[in-house]
This record gives structure tokens, sequence and C-alpha cells, in this order.
């Protein structure tokens, strides 16, 4: 479909919503197109392609709210009775005050600015090509080491695109594109079998990283060898970057609107209090060029804006959607994420290590979970042992477990290193006094 | 797409209703061969046999040598309550199929939204690509695959209104309201799912299933002065709309309350190793990931696996069994015919101690020259089948409870689990504790909460010394995730002690 037709769509289907009863309705349009391809022992393994689309509209009749969504979008007939059903399984809904289509003030209406999310050249890349770049990756890998049990390397891309249309006067699309490699090698440790992967992504083709990643997705898998658990102990530990995001998310989810609203988060009455230490600054910038997370309006039109989150370790704002805002009488920020950026320090990766007396370097983390109540949590890791400054031995099979506050409290440094190619643009972090649980 | 192969498993949040419509059926198809109950699911999908075999010789015309069509009409209703009033609903309709084309076990997939002739035929040539050659294809002759009947139902989600699923959850939230005034939130739900599938493939095989899903669960937040706790209690079935009744709505009540007021007083255990006593039911979760991911085929084919050259070895204690079974009747992981159109399996993946099958699909079932055990599921039309677990369990033991706790003189008991997770190749597994006790000579002590328990796959295996009586299954809400595709899973064991295990816990 083009960007017109789904704007005719999305307009038809919410002028009918109204007509067959609705008082308000609000429809996306949506489509994308992926493909991916992987290899293995130099013969395609995999080849997948696809074009998806669908329907989703959320309807408010007689104070009451659902939301609805199909792929069978070929049949206005159809359409039409999926529409006059959902309004009538609404009816036996209970009244919801609350739930109401966003103040029209507060849409994102101004004129777009180009965030670089898109590349023009999508449907021009040759699937050869794409074939080539899955094969080149493998080769990178295959025959190098002697303890390859087994290579697999992927190539995969996608498009999307969507318009969303309210009956109170929202307009606006959007349009992504993505590009990733990523080789996972598994390699032969004596009783074990460690693996790793790697990858690089873009939004453009031509800004693909097509070097590299083979040779480290093996360093890091033969790095692994050896992997043992230490004695329980209570340490300094160095999160590597792309890994960040997985002891940060607990976090994040505890600023959401309805856990708020219905106290089920540990960041309850914490606004304008200090639950982090102060080199911990965390920002919501949506309008990065070529940021992973960036837009001009969120999920329901709402104008974006860019805010600090977490100010040198106060808690400045929660994500709150037009909804719990209401119920919480607050004013509505929004929903979700777009671009976080932690603020990064001054120093390296390495130079960060080779700070540390004794520590654990965590590379990846394994099963776990927070409490949303109360921000206790416990998470598996892996990575290595440092010891003097240098990386002496891989670990494995040990817990780290803690309260969330208390832990970063504990933040001491940020590194300069931030991984850009994620919405959650974070570097590498130091934390100190974590109980690590082990032998 | 996910490429991490890691893999976990977690019991659903809160998700939620509406309405659903069936798209028109249509007259088509007067194959002579076809039967009257395939016929109304070639209706269903307004293709006719002729049709079929039409795509099928499209997605074999690049020398491809096997392909299959998977057609699926998922109708998914959701009903959510918050703040006292059952205040939302969301529906969503999919619809489609997938083409998959393979040759050897290499493996070309496209899937159609539209049953049109034009954009299947497209599917399919997309599909073919996998082939490069132009070797002829001889069509089956079509026969008719009988599912199995594991999940017999009397009234259908689709046939329920709104108006009939509403009081379920204003009860729930009523009684638990009623049982505890520290309770100070509720949210609830009541997800259901009806699935139509209509298999064909490039042997003639033609085969369908109808498949019902109710998932109804609470989470139930209490405050004890300044302390606020939650717990989440569901139960999953494939079960019919007369199934809901007033028994569940105490059942997931008390459940949650009693969950819920443990946490209050929990503390958490000393960080390291020591013995752990699973409590019988969800502590299944220790088999999928610690066993079970690593015995699915695909990994052990490529030598990924820890397990990968274990077959026929010795592998735990002799009087351990444990199974993967599609074929328990109503259990929200069995299905009546795969999602490759093969016949379910109970699979002995363990039998007296010694590794006995791997878990197949078409792919690894033809590399390792063996029938398929009939675990090739696909979370939708629009993915590939590999192999995945069902209703995974260990069969009861002989000790008794009491026994098993008595033995451990410091420890813990652990019988109430949120999620896990397994890297496959070095064998290491996790799973998050919401809460258990303290086991102190031979006792139940103090509560503990909110630790992570990690272990490695073959040395815990090795480490169940002891199981229990009491064999239970979990009817939770078990969703396993692999490869970016998620599937409805149960788990069951009886209470066993594993010797040590390495707990998350304070210095």
């Amino acid at each position: 479909m083009t960007k017109e037709e789904k704007y005719k769509l999305a307009k038809w289907a919410v002028k009918h919503a109204l007509e067959k009863g609705a008082q308000d309705a609000r429809v996306s349009i949506y489509e994308s197109q992926n493909s991916s391809v992987e290899v293995r022992e130099e013969k395609i393994d995999k080849l997948e392609q696809s074009t998806r689309s669908g329907l989703s509209i959320s309807l408010y009749v007689d104070n009451k709210y659902s939301a609805h969504s199909t792929s069978r979008l070929n049949n206005k007939e159809e359409l039409k009775s999926f529409i006059e059903e959902a309004i009538a399984g609404t009816r036996f809904l209970a009244e919801d005050e609350y739930r109401r289509l966003p103040e029209p003030e507060l849409y994102f209406k101004g004129k777009v600015k180009d965030l670089k999310t898109f590349d023009e050249e999508f449907l021009s890349v040759d699937p050869q090509d794409k074939i080539k770049a899955a094969f080149a990756l493998e080769k990178e890998v295959l025959g190098k080491d002697e303890r390859i049990i087994s290579v697999s390397a992927s190539y995969y891309d996608g498009m999307s695109s969507s318009v969303m249309v309210t009956s109170n006067g929202f307009e606006g699309d959007t349009e992504n594109t993505y590009y990733g490699l990523y080789a996972s090698v598994s390699v032969n440790g004596g009783d074990s079998r460690p693996e790793s992967g790697w990858g690089d992504s873009a939004i453009h083709f031509k800004d693909l990283e097509t070097q590299g990643i083979g040779e480290t997705a093996l360093k890091r898998g033969l790095d692994k060898i050896g992997q043992q658990k230490i004695e329980s102990v209570k340490m300094p530990m160095i999160v590597e970057n792309r890994s960040a995001g997985r002891s940060l998310g607990p976090l994040i989810s505890a600023l959401n609107g309805s856990a708020i609203q219905q106290k089920n988060s540990f960041l309850v009455n914490k606004l304008g209090k200090k639950i982090a230490s102060d080199i911990f600054t965390l920002l919501d910038d949506p309008f990065i060029e070529g940021g992973r997370g960036s837009r001009m309006f969120d999920g329901e039109g709402l104008a974006l804006k860019k805010r600090a989150i977490i100010e040198e370790g106060i808690l400045k704002t929660y994500y709150i959607d037009t909804y719990y805002a209401r119920k919480l009488e607050m004013d509505p920020t929004t929903g979700g994420t777009t671009n976080l950026v932690l603020k990064p320090g001054n120093r390296s990766l390495e130079e960060m290590i080779s700070s540390l007396d004794r520590g654990l370097f965590i590379t990846g983390f394994i099963g776990g979970n927070t409490n949303g109540s109360t921000g206790d949590f416990s998470y598996g890791v892996e990575g290595f042992l440092v010891e003097k400054g240098k990386i002496v031995k891989p670990v494995s099979e040990m817990n780290i477990t803690g309260n969330m506050i208390d832990l970063y409290s504990n933040l001491v440094e940020a590194g300069n290193d931030v991984y850009d190619k994620s919405s959650w643009r974070l570097p590498s972090l130091m934390f100190k006094d974590v109980e690590f649980s082990g032998k | 797409m996910s490429i991490k192969r890691r893999d976990f498993i977690k019991t659903g949040a809160v998700a939620v209703a509406g309405s659903m419509i069936l798209p028109p059926f249509l007259q088509s198809c007067q194959g002579n061969q076809i039967s009257a109950d395939v016929k109304n699911y070639l209706d269903h999908f307004e293709v006719s046999a002729e049709l079929m075999q039409n795509i099928i010789a499209e997605a074999m015309s690049k020398g491809g040598t096997y392909a299959d069509l998977f057609f699926e009409h998922k109708i998914s209703n959701s009903l959510g309550l918050e703040d006292g009033k059952v205040n939302k609903a969301y529906s969503n309709i999919d619809y489609g199929v997938g083409i998959r084309v393979l040759k050897g076990d290499q493996t070309g997939f496209a899937y159609s939204e539209s049953v049109e002739t034009g954009a299947m035929m497209n599917a399919a040539r997309m599909a073919a690509n996998i082939a490069d050659s132009s070797v002829g294809f001889n069509q089956g002759d079509i026969f008719e695959k009988l599912p199995a009947d594991y999940y017999k139902i009397s009234k259908k989600w689709e046939d329920v209104s709104v108006e009939e699923r509403v009081p379920f959850l204003q009860k729930v939230n009523d009684k638990l309201f009623s049982l505890d005034p520290k309770v100070i939130r509720v949210m609830a739900f009541l997800n259901d799912e009806s699935s139509y599938i209509l298999f064909y493939n490039s042997e003639g095989r033609l085969s369908y299933d109808y498949r019902p899903m109710i998932s109804f669960g609470v989470v139930c937040i209490m405050q004890k002065g300044e302390q606020i706790e939650n717990s989440y209690v569901a139960r999953s079935f494939r079960k019919g709309f007369e199934w809901l009744d007033e028994s569940i709505v105490d059942e997931l009540a008390n459940e949650a309350i009693e969950k819920t007021n443990i946490l209050f007083d929990a503390t958490k255990p000393k960080a390291g190793e020591m013995p752990v006593v699973l409590g019988a039911g969800g502590s299944g979760i220790l088999l999928h990931e610690a066993i079970g991911h690593t015995f699915e085929a695909d990994f052990n084919r490529k030598g990924t696996s820890i397990f990968s050259d274990k077959m026929g070895k010795k592998v735990a204690e002799s009087f351990i069994n444990i199974i993967d079974d599609g074929t328990l009747q109503n259990n929200r992981g069995s299905i009546n015919i795969d999602d490759e159109g093969n016949e379910v399996q109970k699979t002995y993946l363990v039998k007296e101690g010694i590794l006995n099958s791997y878990m197949h699909d078409r792919i690894s079932a033809n590399y390792y020259k063996v029938e398929p055990t009939g675990n090739g599921r696909r979370q939708d039309f629009r993915n590939i089948p590999i192999p995945r677990m069902r209703a995974t369990y260990m069969e009861a033991g002989m000790s008794k409870r009491e026994d098993l706790i008595a033995s451990v003189d410091y420890g813990v008991y652990v019988d109430n689990f949120t999620n896990g997770e397994v890297k496959i190749g070095a064998g290491d597994f996790t799973f998050f504790v919401k809460s258990g006790y303290l086991i102190e000579k031979g006792k139940l002590t103090s509560p503990i909460k909110d630790i992570n328990i990690i272990g490695n796959g073959p040395q815990a295996l090795a480490d169940i010394s002891m199981a229990a009586d009491d064999y239970k299954t979990d009817d939770g809400t078990w969703m396993c995730g692999k490869d970016g595709q998620s599937v409805p899973v149960t788990v069951g064991l009886p209470s066993v002690l594993v010797k040590k295990l390495t707990v998350g816990g304070l210095s």
C-alpha cells in the first residue's frame, strides 16, 4: 500500500466506527517487509521473506474502551463487520471515565524533522548482495580455529511503515528501515561447548559493518573456554556496554505509569528524590538523527520532547500515557522510551578494567528477574575475573543479587564507550559492592 | 528476528478481549476423495485441493525435495480488569498461509496473509528459491491424516459473548478483596484463543486441527505497612467455556493471597552452592531449562548442544524417567498434530537414567534417520517449524517429600517460579524463584524470595538424588521462547532433591 492508500483506509475505518456508534476512534495501518538469510557449512540454511500488514483500531464507545487488530485487510465488507462487532462487544464492558483520546493540543502538529530513520535505497538492494554478505561473514570464521564446532552467519533486513489517524484530529506517519549481520560461533571447550555471537546493525545498507564481526564472534567464543564459577564474594562489577540494558531494564519498567498507578513499582513516590549516584544522568531524546528510537510522536500521537529522566541521581519524571496520567492526576509525558541516553564518563572500558584491583567484568546475563514492587533482583551472569587490572579467567554460572536502588546508588563510573546502535545508548558501567554468589 | 541461541521460558504477563468474526464460509472444492471434516477446513480457507497442489507444484519448481503449506486462522480475545472494573478488551485476528520448501536440510520460507491464488503463488516462488535446479516433481496422491483428539471441548470460545465472560473477572476481583484487607490492587485477565489449521504437503498429506486455549489469571498486590508485594497466579488449558466456574475463581484467589502473604516476611538465603529441594509442580522448569532445550535435536544436529554426544549414555540416576508429551488431555502443551502434520508422541527423553531420544522435527528426524516425534512446532504461519517442547515432566519417584527435606542440613526448598533461561552449548541454566523456604537442619524455616538459581544442565541432571511420590503438573501460562518464536508449553515434576546448585543470595 502507498502512504496515501493507508491514510485513506485509516480514515475510512475511523468514519465507519463513528457511524456505527463509537464516539471516538484511533486507527493505525501498518505494513512491513522483512527478509533474512542464514548460512551454515557454506550452504544457505534458511531463506525467509515476508510482507505483512494490519489494521488496529481503538474504540471509545459510551465511555467504554477496547482495541482490536486484524491482518485481513482485503475485504471492506468484512472489515465493516469486524468494526461493528468490536463496537457491540465493547458495550458489555464497564464504563471508564479515564479512557478518552488525548487532548488535541498535545498532539504532534508542526513540521516533521528528518530523523534519518529510513533508507530510500531499501528496495534496490540486490538480494544476491544480501546472500553474499552472509557468506562473507561465515568465511571470516570458517577454518580459523580447530576448536570451532559450528558457525552460522545471518543477514537480515526490514522496512516498516505506518499511518495513524484519530477522530479528534491527529494524523501522522512513520517509516523505518534496518539491516543487520550476525555471526554465531560454537567452540569445543572440552566438557562445554561455549557459544558466542556478534553482530552489527544499521539504518542504511551502506553503513552496515561487514568486516570483523565474524572474528569478534570467534574470539568471544574462544575466550569463554574454561569458564568456571568462583567463590561467593562482594566486589565491584563492570557491565559491558551491550549488556548494560539488561541491568537498566527493571529501573525503566518501574517508571511506567501503569506500574506507578497500580502501586506495583519500587519508584512510587520517588519523584524528585535521589534514587541513584550523582554520576547517573539519563535523558530521553527522541530527536537524534539516525537514533534507533527516534520519532516525532508516540503511539498515541503525543508530541515528544527531550526530557531528563534521571539527573545526577535524582528522579525527574515517569513515563505516563494519557490514560494513566488522568488516573494519577498528572500530566502525560509519553508511554515509552525513545532514545535513552546515559551520560558517558571519560575513561575507556580498558582503562576502567585496568583500574580494578579485583572485580568481575560482566559480558552477559542469563535468566533472573526483578521484583517490580520492591526492586529486589537476582540475575545469572557470565564474564571474566579481573585481578590487579588484568583479565585473569573466564567466569560463568554465578548470580548477582541485590536491590535496584542500591545497585544504582553504587554506580561509580560510566565509560566513554556508548553503544549507539541501540535505542538505549549506554556505555559500560561500573558498580561497587555487588553480591555475587558462586561456589 | 532473533538470532541469539538463548532460550527462555516465562509465565505470561497480563495482556486482555472482545469480539471476533469468522471469514465467510464459501463454497469450494468438489474433490471426491475429501472427507466432510477436511472439506470444512478447505472451505474455511477458501481453497481447493487442486489449488493447494498447484501451489505445491510452484514451490517445488526449482528442485526442492519437500514442501508444505500451513494455513492458519487464529482468533484471540483478551478481557481485562483493573481498579475493580472489567474496563478493557482486546482482540486480534490473524490469518494466512506459510509456505516452506526444503532442499535436504536447507529451508526456504515465505508467507502470505492472503489466500488469493496470485499472492500464494508469489510466496511459493519466493520459498522455492532455496533450491536452484529444475528437477521434475511428481505430485503425491492426497491422503488424509486424521488428527488425534486431545482436547475435547463443549463450548467454543468464539461462541461466548463478552457479556458471559465479564462476571468471572469481577468475581475473582471481589473474592481477592474479601479474603484479605491487605489487598490494595487487583489486575485480572481472561485470554482465549481459537486456531484453525489446515496442512498439506508435497507427499500428499492433508490434515487439520482446531486448537482452543484459555488462560485465566490475576496479579494481586498487597501492602503491609510500607511494604508492597505482588504475585501472579494463572491457569491455562486447551479447554472450552465449560471450564470456567466458581471453583476456578476460588482457586486463583486463594492461591494469590497465600503466595503474596509469604513474601512479607521472606528473606534471602546465604549466597552460594547448596542442596535444593524442588517442590512438586512448577519446579518442572528445571527439566525445561536444564535438559529440555539441550535435547532439542536441531541443536544436537549442529553439534551445539552440550548433550550432542550423549545419546544412549547414562545421564541421570536410574530411577529417573523424563518425558516430553504432546498427548495429555486438554493440556496447554498438547497438539493433535504437530505443525508439520506429524503424529504427536509421548516421548521418553530419559529412560531409567539413559538418554533415550531427542525431540525431533522433520529435518532432524531425517538427519538422525528416526521417526519424527511430533515436536515440530511454530509460533504461527509466519514462522518455520523447529523442534520444540510440549509438556515436559518427570515421573514420580518412591521417596516422601518430608524425607527429601529431612536429608538437608542447610539449603532451600523452592516451589514458585517466574522464568528461566538456558545456554545450549555451555549448558548453564537458570530459574528465578519468586518464593520458597530455607531448609535448616532438615526443617523448613524462614520464607525466601526473589532469588535466581543457576546450574549446569548435565551436572544438575546427574545430581538429582531423590524423587518423591507427589508428581504434579503445573498448569500455569508457561510460554517458551526460541529463535524469536513463542509457543505454549507446560512443565511438571515430583518433589526432587538436587545435591548442589548455585543459589543467589547475600554474603
